[in-house]
């Protein structure tokens, strides 16, 4: 298999920060989201096609896991926690 | 975990068909994350209810199995309540325990323990991370010793595994306590890491079909310890991420309190320790009204196991922390989900009503003053 493109990373990557953007619970969404940003930036300059593509696995099994958290998360109402007054957009 | 409790809802012990078997073959499939976590074999993990029902197994089940020929054991005054309790029971059916002290930064005297263990001792049992103050136990030294002097060592690491590097093979263990939710995992299971070879035997304390290799017996809750599994393999993964994570927020939790008021002591060694739990004494400041204050942030003033009591933390007054303090005192849990939004409130709000309660309170005013409390006869004799 060809080595990913950028255009390909960078769907995965905004697919990711989306999908992690509709946790309800507060904790969950904002450790998503940075967990999300620091791997992409931790592995910004990998250039090895078998890593990349390695990597990429395993973005999109994470993001299978964040829909099905979040769809879980979804089952049942949360409380909003006391930092989160108003609700925030984080991207 | 899902799965097993919708279709997957075989019992891993039916031998006798494939619904069984799917059970089964999870159950191994989790057996082996715990043990790739701490670097053990899959044979050594018993999978039990929690970090007590582990730690109640190896004192209880060590000290019983080998009564014939040996009745002492060693613990510290600092351990979780689960260890001290069943060391209490140990002492009602005639063994002689020895609760060592700690010193004043929270960690054991090494050479006090080695003068400790005698020709009758079984068993030691001390805990890696403290779950009141989180300093962190020499393991590595105590294993050392306990080998040396042929003693079993048990910990209770419940607190450290998936938190800080653990493994079992360049450590001297022979027992090991593991708890689920302390790793993110679900509640109400955990495992024991028993040393294969030497052997380490002990009696059962359940009694039945002969689970888990008869040390406990009754049916492996087979989605939680899915669950278990899969949350000690994110462990695995994450524990760099997550240690320089809960380090920074730590750190800044800290600093901000400490920039900002005067008289806060950090309890328990301030390098020895695991980040993720701070236990301060806001001096002059009565801890439960300022949890009272401050009831909308999850902080406790103990461990969530014994706050049932209003007594000063046991763990405090061992490290010989004065009464008036240990009152005062509040312990911070920061873990993987908090973020920073959530420490800086922390932080504000403990600031501001440490000074409210402080500029209430008499004692404050006389420090103020400059009158050194500790003279005052507060009785009339």
């Amino acid at each position: 298999m060809a080595a990913p493109s950028r255009t390909q990373v960078l769907a995965l990557y905004r697919m990711l920060l989306k999908e992690s953007n509709k946790f309800p619970s507060y904790n969950y969404r904002t450790y998503t989201l940075r967990r999300v940003r620091d791997a992409f930036r931790e592995n910004r300059n990998v250039e090895d096609p078998k890593v990349l593509e390695q990597l990429l696995n395993k973005a999109q099994d994470n993001l299978a896991i964040i829909q099905r958290q979040v769809a879980i998360g979804k089952l049942y109402e949360v409380q909003r926690t006391v930092v989160e007054s108003q609700p925030k957009k984080f991207f | 975990m899902l799965p097993y409790q919708v279709n997957y809802y075989g019992n891993p012990h039916s031998r006798t068909h494939a619904y069984g078997w799917e059970s089964e073959g999870a159950v191994e499939k989790a057996r082996k994350q715990v043990a790739d976590l701490i670097g053990a074999d899959p044979r050594e993990i018993v999978f039990t209810s929690g970090a007590t029902e582990s730690n109640n197994m190896s004192i209880k089940g060590v000290a019983r199995f080998y009564k014939a020929k040996k009745k002492h054991i060693i613990t510290t005054q600092t351990e979780h309540k689960c260890v001290l309790d069943s060391c209490r029971v140990l002492e009602a059916e005639g063994f002689k325990v020895t609760y060592l002290p700690v010193k004043n930064n929270g960690l054991i005297d090494l050479q006090q323990l080695e003068e400790t263990i005698h020709s009758d001792t079984s068993l030691v049992s001390v805990m890696t991370v403290n779950n009141e103050i989180g300093v962190k136990q020499p393991i590595n030294e105590i294993g050392q010793i306990c080998r040396s002097k042929n003693v079993f060592f048990h910990t209770d690491a419940a607190q450290a595994v998936g938190k800080i590097p653990i493994n079992i093979s360049t450590l001297k263990v022979d027992l090991m306590s593991i708890s689920g939710h302390k790793i993110y995992g679900p509640k109400g299971v955990g495992a024991l890491y028993v040393k294969r070879r030497p052997r380490v035997r002990i009696e059962p304390l359940q009694s039945g079909g002969g689970q888990e290799r008869g040390l406990r017996s009754g049916t492996v809750p087979a989605p939680l310890v899915v669950g278990l599994g899969a949350a000690c393999e994110i462990a695995q993964q994450e524990i760099e991420y997550d240690h320089a994570r809960v380090s920074l927020l730590a750190e800044r939790l800290v600093q901000k309190i400490m920039s900002e008021i005067p008289d806060v002591v950090m309890n328990g060694d301030p390098e020895q320790r695991y980040p993720g739990c701070i236990n301060l004494s806001f001096a002059y400041v009565e801890g439960e009204s300022l949890l009272m204050a401050l009831k909308d942030v999850a902080l406790s003033s103990g461990s969530a196991c014994t706050s049932a009591s209003l007594e000063p933390s046991y763990v405090l007054r061992a490290i010989g922390t004065d009464e008036d303090l240990a009152h005062s005192s509040i312990r911070f849990g920061i873990g993987r989900f908090t973020t920073e939004e959530e420490v800086d409130y922390t932080a504000s709000r403990c600031i501001q009503q440490v000074q409210r309660l402080r500029e209430m309170s008499p004692l404050w005013e006389m420090v103020q003053e400059g009158i050194d409390l500790k003279s005052i006869k507060w009785t009339q004799h």
